[in-house]
């Protein structure tokens, strides 16, 4: 069936010199700042920026709402004839959830663990006296089946937590689909997923899109995503736009110098080094939570001065390795050795020396920093612990690790919340390094921020490698930062280690299965990669 | 469109930096914006401690002065009369605030102390010794607390320490509880286990990872906890085993005035004496209840909506 209330190629919905303010510290700030946008019937356009450029606010906006605490101050947004920014919210409603739906980032979070999935999909389309409650079942049975969900008969009857996060994202598309809306809003919604998982949650959006011809505004900070989905990209910054053009024009000849940037960052590559002698080396290690193993009889070696990338999906156990080195979570057997001496296995046995030289630095630089302690105090207390330095001498050291990360003294007194994204995982790195180190274990520490940001992060990574001859273990599942950081790379997959040895000869074909899966589901800025992809996958 | 640098540098991240406010002038603007149930509240417990401090400045007698006038009506000399024995029921209510406020202070800091300590160890450890104190606090919460504060006062006398320790110990249960629950959200952050990984001792992992971000919910607890307490000093006094005379204390001034009640049919405000020292429990309770819920709902983020 498809959508006949708007034809394809009609002005579905126009934006005209949009502003947003959202309201923090006492004050009115402007998020969107003067926003022109036009968007024809079955047209896909691809929003992309850096968090804090006004993305999820515009798209938002598209369908005439507001998060509390933000105003639409000027501007107006037309949609088929009809100016939503002048309407209560008792009207706009009347277009919430039947000519316009919305997809949101975080499917886990977003659907209400206490009804079935098959009540939650059709529950607005049946409000809105759309179909009645059969057929609006039948028919979600059948875009289950269009987004290659198992099962699609029966899966609508499972709770969200039965179901992967992969599938919880389509049955959330397929939610957004039920009332066969005239504009669809995609807010991120691959960024949870893994790479092998993304590329077919991708495949099912596009595929739905396409057949029912509906328009789609799809925001996200992945330049290679949504150049698979969009027919129009728009980069913004600031609340206000960069430029806009078809997906070809703007891949092969951007003209802005900011937009160039965004697309260099993927360029980084590392020089490899040649293998040394190894500072840590884990020797068949098994490791469980509770009865459930996560480690099978893992053996990783790590050479002296190098980056050794771990990469796998989420529930690898790569993450469990660099806890079991840590001594947080005790092998239950194997042994760990760095610099030569068996490590014990418990932290609580380890001596400060040795908790001293091996550092980490978190995924999530939010959590990783006490909201209620000062830069100063961050940094400073592991000098004070470890090497005893106190009063003016830390606050000299502290300037001086600032300053190695590119930060300065103007930071000392700032608290966590008070940092950018990219700052604050900066303060984390100078953290790690106050202990003065050997090695520094990063647990995904770029995948939480933008990519101009991530670059930022690694080249600091890099140098600082380079200048205290440090050695990383690097976790991460994102292949292109690997490129960018790596010398070796472990690939692991359930607890095991699948693949293990020097970048290039990892990363050059033949591949063990998992490998080969892995790097193909890796996004490339080809406008026909998916497409190539899935033919390829078919046959 | 703004003219930007092209160039990328972590110092020209954008981040919201909070102006730097000084202590006070961030507490009159949180005041300016106080709703009046809470400054009402602030102005009556403003009130009660300038009472509590100045009691014998404020009070025309002693607290233990007798007059060889039992029971005499409201009167200049007597404002509001006198007790079954001839002391000025005015001046005890002054001193009244300050032994019935004071001891339920005191009492309340030590159950935090107590429960607060207790609860962020079993937070932190999680391990037999949460399980040990888990279930033995579930044992003294099951039984009935003012039967309990009864039989051990009983048993061990009505002196104030030990009114003030048996109070402590069964409302630190309630301490206990609530810091354990709002500790265990702190304790799986990334900065717990940071500060685990560099070594830091359970001491230092309490005080300074997990107290301050667990504050607002404890300032409040502490505000509710108090007047429960207070609520129980004055209920066994009442009953006769709390505050002993001749230490003036509003629980037993209800108790010992308590026939006055059936004269009201003859004079009402003979009748209203033994209301007031129970008025003056219920005013300081209603406040604190105001200031509480204003802190709870300014710390907890539920501005919007």
């Amino acid at each position: 069936m498809m959508s006949n209330r708007t034809k394809k190629g009609d002005v579905l919905l126009s934006i005209k010199g949009l502003k947003i303010q959202g309201f923090s510290d006492e004050k009115w700030h402007d998020i969107i700042n003067g926003i022109d946008l036009t968007l024809h019937a079955g047209e896909v356009l691809g929003l992309i920026g850096e968090s804090g450029a006004g993305k999820s606010t515009l798209g938002l906006a598209a369908m005439g709402y507001t998060q509390p605490g933000c105003r639409i101050t000027e501007g107006e947004i037309i949609f088929d004839g009809v100016d939503l920014a002048k309407l209560s919210d008792v009207e706009k409603r009347k277009f919430w959830g039947d000519r316009m739906t919305y997809v949101a980032q975080s499917a886990a979070a977003s659907f209400n663990p206490a009804r079935r999935l098959i009540v939650q999909t059709t529950a607005s389309t049946i409000r809105a006296g759309i179909k009645n409650r059969q057929d609006a079942y039948d028919d979600a049975k059948q875009l289950y089946d269009v987004l290659n969900l198992p099962d699609p008969d029966n899966i609508g009857d499972r709770y969200p937590h039965q179901v992967s996060g992969g599938q919880l994202q389509r049955v959330m598309t397929a939610m957004a689909m039920s009332p066969r809306p005239d504009l669809l809003v995609f807010d991120e919604p691959t960024t949870a997923l893994d790479v092998t998982t993304q590329v077919e949650v991708l495949a099912s959006m596009r595929s739905i899109v396409e057949e029912f011809n509906t328009a789609a505004i799809y925001i996200t900070h992945d330049l290679a995503v949504v150049a698979q989905m969009a027919d129009v990209i728009k980069v913004l910054r600031y609340g206000c736009e960069v430029e806009e053009a078809p997906t070809r024009q703007m891949l092969s000849a951007p003209k802005e110098a900011y937009t160039k940037s965004l697309w260099s960052v993927r360029a980084l590559e590392k020089p490899q080094q040649a293998a040394q002698a190894s500072v840590l080396s884990l020797k068949n290690i098994d490791a469980s939570y509770g009865i459930q193993k996560v480690l099978h009889a893992i053996n990783i070696e790590v050479p002296k001065g190098s980056t050794v990338a771990v990469v796998g999906e989420s529930g690898s156990g790569k993450s469990t390795a660099a806890r079991v080195i840590t001594g947080l979570l005790p092998q239950m057997s194997g042994t760990v050795k760095f610099d030569g001496e068996d490590l014990p296995p418990a932290l609580i046995n380890r001596s400060k020396e040795q908790k001293r030289r091996i550092q980490m630095i978190y995924q999530m630089a939010d959590t990783a920093m006490n909201p209620r302690q000062t830069v100063r105090e961050i940094i400073g207390r592991p000098l004070e612990f470890y090497l005893g330095i106190r009063g003016a001498a830390q606050t000299k050291r502290v300037i001086e690790l600032l300053e190695m990360i590119e930060l300065d003294a103007n930071f000392m007194e700032r608290l966590p919340g008070e940092l950018s994204g990219g700052q604050k995982q900066r303060i984390c790195i100078a953290r790690a390094l106050a202990a003065e180190p050997d090695f520094i274990i990063c647990d995904e520490v770029t995948s939480a921020l933008d990519q101009i940001v991530q670059e930022g992060i690694l080249k600091l990574l890099m140098r600082l490698q380079e200048e205290l001859g440090l050695t990383y273990l690097f976790i991460t599942h994102d292949i292109s930062t690997v490129n960018a950081i790596a010398d070796q790379v472990v690939v692991m997959n359930q607890g095991e280690v699948v693949e293990q040895g020097l970048k290039t000869e990892v990363f050059q074909p033949p591949h063990p299965d998992y490998t080969a899966l892995l790097l193909s589901s890796v996004p490339e800025m080809d406008p026909d990669w998916l497409t190539n992809l899935i033919s390829k996958r078919v046959v | 469109m703004k003219p930007e640098p092209n160039t990328y540098s972590a110092l020209g991240e954008v981040a919201a930096v909070h102006e730097r406010r000084s202590l006070w002038t961030r507490i009159v603007i949180d005041l300016r914006k106080a709703p009046f149930t809470a400054r009402f509240g602030m102005v009556v417990i403003l009130a009660y401690m300038l009472v509590a401090i100045f009691a014998p400045v404020l009070a025309p007698y002693g607290e233990a002065e007798v007059f060889p006038e039992p029971y005499a009506p409201w009167s200049s000399i007597y404002i509001f009369g006198t007790d079954q024995i001839g002391r000025d029921i005015f001046s005890r209510m002054i001193y009244g605030a300050r032994n019935t406020v004071g001891i339920a202070v005191a009492t309340t800091f030590l159950a935090f102390l107590i429960g607060g300590a207790l609860g962020l160890a079993a937070a932190i450890n999680r391990s037999w010794l949460d399980q040990f104190l888990s279930r033995s606090v579930d044992v003294l919460m099951a039984i009935p607390s003012l039967i309990f504060a009864l039989v051990l006062l009983s048993i061990f006398g009505s002196t104030v320490t030990n009114l003030i320790l048996i109070i402590a110990v069964l409302d630190s249960t309630r301490v206990f509880r609530l810091t354990r629950a709002v500790a265990l959200n702190v304790v799986v952050m990334d900065y717990v286990e940071a500060a685990r990984l560099r070594g830091e001792g359970l001491g230092w992992i309490m005080r300074r990872e997990i107290l301050p971000n667990i504050m607002p919910p404890l300032i409040a607890e502490f505000g509710l906890r108090f007047c429960f307490v207070f609520l129980t000093i004055a209920a066994l006094s009442f009953l006769g085993v709390g505050i002993q005379p001749p230490t003036a204390d509003w629980g037993s001034m209800v108790r010992d005035n308590a026939s006055l009640i059936m004269f009201a049919q003859y004079d009402l405000k003979v009748g209203l004496t033994p209301l007031l020292p129970a008025a003056a429990i219920a005013l300081l309770t209603v406040a604190i209840n105001f200031v509480v819920d204003w802190f709870l709902h300014k710390t907890s983020g539920l501005h919007d909506e």
